[in-house]
């Protein structure tokens, strides 16, 4: 318990709003403006948690996504969410945080034993055992150890973030000096910026170090550019990441919003200008991982921001200048601070600190935290250690736009080389420590006009610090994946000393935080080891996203019913009033049956449609009309069977078939006229085959001689099939007695008027009764369906759904094309071979036709089975020899009870299976043989005597 | 999310468009004198450079087929033009 | 070598792990000249080469990687194995990959976490069902551990699964493969330059080939910039660099390059213990020993050969995890990457001859190479050492694409790879 609560310092916080919050069971109090980690550290508990691998304890490190070890399970409102950071989650009442990795808590953790086992648990010590039993026998174990915080599988969070798209002139991210100094300049000049930051509050690192802009304090700075920000009608976002950068300069943005949805920001910008500051770097030494020691950094942070005060006897360790205001702030605020500086030349010592110039911190002590350090062999008391390794600059973004990145030993530092990415990088981010230079480089970058903002802030100095590999004791490079400088000696011993290697053998920068406090360690030390310079050793590349984003984000409102949304009918309440059953075709919802009893209503229905007459909405069928001088050769071109020799007012079966001959799609063409065709696609197909229209048109022919226009959903098409459809028409008023319309013969279409509506019939038939497509614009489908519903009540019929529609086509050895064919089913496989041997004009697929597979006499062909059982063959079953070996010769592809026939019926596509006709065959299902005869596919009326009704 | 130029209706997002073919390649007819390794060069074969391609893609949106170069490496759109004869239309 | 064992472990444990030596040799000079020269230190390329070393006693092998090994798409993947295929000339493939998968981590002496956790391709229309039993038909009939599993028994396995009233998808069943599950990836890539290594495999990193010398229509050499180097013996297995590579001899393969994305959330304990493939949405998952969820989906739309994500494929694929898993929504995205794939027409890898006598390729594996590199090592190292195809090999030739003898898994079984 060293962490403390200053008695005024702290402008985040409103001490007269205490709040209660637990943590291990434990009840803590902090307040309204807290951070959970702000929180913590003041009210004290330096345990927060437990590593990956040895269980060790772990506290707070941080201030913001470099956070490798307060992470908890988080309890609200009796709901969880696990893996949750202090340092970016605000506290709120009731809050229930639950520690990860530890039995039962992170204070008494009894797999701590794990540590005393490490010497033989090192780097990859898995890829080096478990084998003789089988690694699976040791993988539950070990699974139950990995693996941080806990899912709540009660948790079901609704899908509420939008995304949105937004675009401007200018994008600045990061809000610190260098971003403020960039913002100010463009929206000064009237540009469109929109400036984003992923703290609470604009001015990054001036929020605690604070400064002066101008002579006047810096939020006045501040305030001044989110002023002209607005003003020129850009926007200020905070609490708002930018976590990606993808191609042509697009990049994505989580926004959160208290009480209130997260949004998913896609951007777009003329020109972007990265200004996201910099990560203090931990320092190496043995111990490093005990709760105590925090970044000096993210102290100042605590202190300032929230008055919470780290601890009450500090040594903080450093090598560079912007240490000293952190020693400073924490003697004034009442703590006991010696300062260490690994450098001889060092600014003045601040009043109140006791300074140790050209000391280097060699070791803490402490069991579960830090009692005590050695520094240069002194054995120093302290209860909390801070430390500055040095600044990493969050190059992340520029990386990601594939950007490179140079060593700059001067800062110490990789930064981006400019020219690399398409955005410029300024301020901390850049190099640039220091508050006169940020501004100067956000200013410039921003094409500013007039003299960049003022700042009397010198640039910081500082000496590189490095992992040191002679230095005795465990030395923490990773501490949340358990990756010490041993483990980096190990894999540069065994050769995984690529970065990539590296990184994958010991799982170093792998961890939730993303490895921006281990990846520098990692590189440096690696460097030391191979003797190589750090931009020899290289970087791994870096990735979206910047921080770790919720899933819930990224996949936005598209869940449940706005997941890949299906196509919907127009008549769809009059369905449902009816009672169908809805179930999904083609991308379409369409009735499977009306009833409850699934079995029952589909037979019944396949029944009354063959006896009287079945009515069925057909409009998701393909409309698309082909019309100009060039059409019938366009639809020669691009269909297996000609139609330049259709007449108008004619309708012919088809194919059309993909370039490698293989069937794409089925269905009727109508003419209407010389010049005009429609080619009603199956429902799934009709964008393809408009592509497959439209390619052709546009690489052939002259394209103003033909056109492809799709009118799918600008049609309803109800259609009428069994012996009573005809008389069913004369009752609704569509057909008059005596009429052209009323003779119309089977494949003839015609256009006429119904009701004021312009209405096309075609008979056509899938079934293989006499059948009408009836067609009426869209506005007309209502008035349509209660005509034809009247008279159907007055004649007995019924509405059948899709599924006893599948039983009358396969009763007649309809194919159904993706179901009864595959994407190797040719057309002469069906029994089509007539166009394939005659025709000899070019059309879409002709050469494939032709291949030696095409011309093999044992392709698989359709044909029908049938089985002395009064059970229908499983669809899916396939056929194998009558005895023997068992290996398959096909399978069954459609398989119905025929309530009609009286006996299930089958199709299959069997290897040469019309040279087996009448033979029998074994079917196998899931380990059982059946039998089966091979018949035609046709069923039912192989003389096609019932299309004339 | 990548943007390409359609020559005919301006820049548009990578979901409207849909690769088609590597460009230049005519279809071998008639298929009675195509040999089987004219047809499969044809069909299949592709060279899939890295670098600069020259390609057609259809902007699903208006339905027009266009050619596109573009580096397959950077992801640099360099030029989109219509189908030859199919300008100004 | 040291050899791997707990008994190592504890006897270097205790001399504090100095003993190690470096689990592949480094060389930084290829020699003049190799019996067989294999392009690409992918898995297919190392296993080829270990299988070359080991079952054919070719001693004078190298393995040129213009990267680092294992940097390719063997580490860029979500590292599933299985043989849940239609065609039998699929599984003959896949399977032998299985088997001599599950014997690795003891013929290689290096622990590459072979996870049988089973593998669900789960249906949710009575017309995917009928498919998935003609896919468990096929397999048992190949010889392959396939069941057709129920709702129930799929409910029960994955708990987690959505069934609320509003899902997308309601859950009908679906293929089981128990032998299924997931592998270390990375340490498929070690192992097999660990063992090459050790047979005097030469592995040459940073190594790239730049030219293919050929002689009276035969190979004898390549270029590189390190050299040139002497073989009459030449194996591509290069994935997406394939097409470039056969691209100096003037030879040409049907294949098209596309980004593949895979993501890692942050991990939590575990929840879900098989593989998942959802038809209905087309995103993959597994959980990892780790914790974290592995997924996956479709392909980036545009073809490519660099090595990055973009947002819509993104935003589908973690739209489609969320959907059949709505408490995944409590999770992070932590990690994100791209492969390069070398995508087939028919989705069926490549084997056999191409171009000038002693050159042969290993490629097109698409989106699922990871699953199959014991066999594509096994059976290019075959070719090299023979010059001629084995039984399991030749339906891969590339001479399918002009017979039109295609094997075409999505077209068979519905279900792309």
């Amino acid at each position: 318990m060293s962490g403390w609560r200053h008695p005024s310092m702290g402008h985040m916080i409103d001490r007269t709003s205490p709040i209660s919050f637990s943590f291990d069971g434990t009840p803590l109090q902090g307040f309204q403006g807290d951070s959970v980690a702000s929180a913590l550290l003041a009210a004290g508990p330096r345990v927060l948690g437990r590593s990956f691998k040895y269980h060790r304890p772990r506290g707070l490190w941080g201030m913001a996504g470099e956070e490798p070890n307060a992470i908890f399970d988080v309890q609200e409102q009796g709901l969880g969410c696990p893996n949750q950071r202090a340092t970016t989650l605000p506290l709120r009442a009731g809050m229930a945080l639950r520690s990860v990795n530890t039995r039962p808590s992170a204070q008494g953790d009894w797999l701590g034993v794990m540590d005393w086992a490490q010497r033989f648990l090192p780097a990859g010590f898995y890829y080096k055992t478990f084998m003789a039993l089988g690694w699976m026998r040791w993988e539950p174990m070990i699974r139950r150890m990995a693996g941080l915080g806990r899912l709540d599988p009660a948790h079901m969070p609704a899908a509420t973030t939008p995304a949105l798209n937004a675009l401007c002139d200018l994008l600045v991210i990061g809000a610190g000096p260098a971003g403020l100094a960039a913002a100010k300049a463009a929206a000064d000049q009237g540009r469109v910026v929109w400036l984003l930051d992923e703290a609470t509050a604009l001015g990054g690192s001036l929020r605690w170090r604070g400064g002066e802009i101008n002579g006047a304090p810096w939020a006045e700075f501040a305030n001044a550019t989110e002023t002209a920000v607005l003003q020129a009608g850009g926007r200020v976002l905070t609490d708002t990441t930018l976590w990606g950068a993808f191609d042509h300069g697009s990049y994505a943005a989580w926004q959160r919003r208290a009480n209130a949805p997260d949004r998913h920001w896609r951007l777009r910008a003329q020109q972007v200008i990265l200004a996201a500051g910099a990560i203090e770097r931990p320092m190496w030494f043995a111990n490093n991982d005990l709760p105590g020691i925090l970044s000096a950094e993210a102290a100042l942070h605590y202190l300032v921001l929230y008055g919470a005060v780290a601890g009450r006897r500090i040594l903080l360790a450093t090598g560079n200048d912007a240490s000293y205001p952190v020693a400073a702030a924490l003697a004034q605020a009442g703590a006991q601070v010696i300062l260490a500086d690994t450098r001889q030349q060092t600014p003045p010592a601040p009043q109140g600190v006791r300074h140790m110039p050209g000391a280097t911190l060699s070791r803490a002590h402490g069991s579960r935290a830090v009692g005590a350090a050695t520094v240069d062999g002194h054995y120093i008391d302290a209860d909390t250690i801070l430390v500055s390794g040095g600044y990493t600059p969050s190059v992340h973004l520029h990386c990601q736009a594939g950007g490179k990145l140079d060593w700059a030993p001067a800062c110490d530092a990789l930064v981006p080389r400019p020219g690399t990415a398409p955005m410029a990088t300024v301020g901390a981010a850049n190099g640039a420590f220091g508050l006169a230079l940020a501004l100067a480089q956000g200013h410039a970058a921003a094409q500013g006009a007039g003299p960049a903002p003022q700042a009397t802030a010198p640039a910081w100095g500082l000496a590189a610090i490095r992992p040191n590999p002679q230095l005795r004791g465990r030395q923490w490079i990773d501490p949340q994946n358990d990756v010490t400088l041993k483990d980096v000696k190990l894999a540069a011993q065994e050769g995984y000393s690529a970065v990539e290697h590296l990184k994958r053998y010991t799982t170093l920068g792998m961890a939730t935080d993303q490895g921006r406090s281990a990846n520098f360690a990692g590189l440096a030390a690696m460097a030391a080891l191979t003797g190589r310079s750090i931009a020899q050793t290289g970087t791994t590349t870096y990735r979206p996203p910047f921080v770790p984003v919720p899933l819930g984000v990224i996949g936005g409102l598209r869940r449940g019913s706005a997941f890949d949304p299906p196509k919907r009918l127009a008549l769809e309440p009059q369905h449902r009033e009816m009672g169908a059953r809805l179930r999904e075709y083609g991308g379409w919802l369409r009735p499977a049956f009306y009833g409850t009893d699934e079995a029952r209503a589909v037979q019944s229905e396949a029944l009354i449609a063959r006896k009287t007459v079945g009515l069925y909405d057909a409009s998701p069928l393909g409309k698309i009309e082909v019309i100009g001088p060039n059409a019938a050769a366009l639809l020669d071109f691009c269909g297996y069977v000609p139609m330049s020799s259709l007449k108008p007012g004619r309708a012919r079966y088809g194919f059309m078939l993909a370039e490698s001959g293989i069937v794409h799609d089925d269905g009727v063409v109508l003419r209407l006229d010389t010049d005009r065709f429609v080619v009603s696609a199956s429902s799934s197909h009709v964008a393809s085959v408009r592509m497959i229209l439209e390619e052709a048109r546009q690489d052939r022919f002259a394209s103003k001689d033909v056109f492809v226009h799709d009118i799918t959903c600008n049609w309803c098409t109800l259609t009428a099939s069994g012996p009573a459809a005809r008389a069913l028409l004369v009752q609704a008023g569509v057909l008059a007695p005596g009429s052209a319309a009323h003779a119309l013969p089977h494949m003839g279409v015609i256009e006429s008027q119904w009701q004021g509506a312009p209405l096309r019939l075609a008979r056509v038939s899938f079934t293989g009764d006499c059948a009408f497509e009836i067609s009426v614009p869209l506005r007309h489908a209502s008035a349509l369906y209660t005509a034809l519903d009247a008279a159907r009540t007055t004649l007995g019929g019924a509405w059948i759904g899709l599924e006893a529609v599948m039983i009358l086509r396969a009763e007649k050895g309809y194919i159904l094309v993706g179901k009864d064919t595959d994407g190797v089913t040719m057309p002469h496989d069906l029994g089509w071979s007539g166009p394939r041997s005659k025709r000899q004009d070019p059309y879409f697929g002709d050469r494939a036709l032709f291949t030696a597979e095409a011309q093999r006499p044992d392709r698989r062909q359709l044909v029908g089975l049938v089985t002395p059982q009064h059970t229908p063959l499983p669809t899916g079953a396939h056929i194998v020899p009558n005895s023997g070996d068992l290996h398959s010769l096909g399978f069954v592809t459609s398989s119905y009870y025929s309530p009609f026939l009286g006996r299930p019926i089958a199709l299959a596509m069997v290897n040469g299976g019309r040279d087996l006709m009448g033979e029998t065959v074994g079917v196998f299902h899931l380990g059982e043989r059946m039998q089966a005869q091979i018949c035609a596919p046709c069923a039912l009326d192989p003389k096609g005597e019932r299309l004339n009704g | 999310m990548q943007q390409f130029p359609c020559p005919f209706c301006g820049l548009r997002e990578e979901t409207e468009f849909h690769f088609a073919a590597e460009a230049g390649k005519p279809r071998p007819e008639p298929a009675a004198q195509v040999s089987a390794d004219r047809w499969a060069a044809y069909l299949y074969l592709s060279a899939a450079p890295k670098g600069e391609a020259h390609e057609i893609w259809v902007h699903r949106s208006c339905g027009e087929f266009f050619l596109m170069t573009r580096n397959t490496e950077t992801r640099a759109v360099l030029a989109t033009q219509a189908l030859p004869g199919r300008a100004g239309e | 070598m040291t050899r791997y064992s707990a008994l190592s472990l504890l006897s270097q444990g205790v001399r504090g792990h100095r003993g190690w030596r470096p689990a592949w040799a480094k060389t930084h000079r290829p020699k003049p000249a190799y019996d067989a020269v294999i392009v690409g230190g992918g898995g297919h390329g190392l296993a080829t080469a270990y299988y070359l070393a080991k079952t054919h006693g070719l001693s004078r092998v190298a393995v040129l990687e213009k990267g680092w090994i294992g940097g390719g798409n063997t580490g860029r993947n979500t590292t599933a194995v299985r043989s849940n295929y239609f065609y039998p000339e699929s599984v003959a493939l896949y399977d032998l990959a299985l088997r001599l998968y599950e014997g690795l981590s003891k013929e290689l002496n290096y622990n590459i976490m072979l996870s049988q956790r089973g593998m669900l391709i789960a249906a949710h229309t009575p017309a995917q069902m009928e498919i998935c039993a003609r896919i468990a038909n096929a397999m048992q009939l190949n010889g392959v551990d396939g069941h057709l599993m129920t709702a129930a028994e799929a409910k029960a396995r994955i708990p987690l699964l959505n069934q609320t009233r509003d899902a997308r998808f309601a859950l009908m069943g679906g293929v089981w493969q128990g032998r299924a599950g997931v592998a270390r990836h990375d340490a498929v890539a070690w192992g097999y330059a660990r063992a090459a290594s050790a047979l005097g495999v030469d592995i040459i990193e940073n190594c790239t080939v730049t030219g293919i010398e050929t002689q009276a229509g035969a190979v004898c050499g390549v270029q590189t910039n390190l050299g040139p180097i002497r073989t009459g013996r030449l194996g591509l297995a290069a994935a997406g660099a394939t097409p470039g590579l056969a691209a100096m001899v003037g030879a040409s393969l049907p294949i098209h390059t596309y980004a593949l994305q895979a993501f890692v959330s942050e991990p939590v304990k575990p929840m879900l213990d098989t593989v998942l493939l959802y038809l209905g949405t087309g995103t993959y998952v597994s959980q990892s020993d780790k914790g974290e969820l592995v997924f996956g989906g479709g392909l980036d739309r545009v073809p490519t050969h660099g090595q990055r994500g973009n947002l819509p494929a993104q935003e589908t694929v973690v739209s489609g995890l969320l959907e059949m898993f709505p408490a995944f929504a409590q999770l992070k995205l932590l990690r994100q990457w791209a492969g390069v794939v070398d995508v087939v027409p028919d989705s069926s890898p490549v084997i056999g001859p191409l171009g000038p006598k002693g050159m042969f390729v290993n490629c097109g594996w698409g989106t699922g190479g990871f699953k199959a590199i014991p066999a594509g090592g096994w059976l290019l190292a075959h070719l090299l050492a023979t010059g001629t195809h084995h039984t399991i090999s030749r339906p891969f030739d590339i001479d399918r694409f002009t017979t039109g003898r295609l094997i075409d898994e999505a077209a068979g079984s519905g279900i792309a790879h």
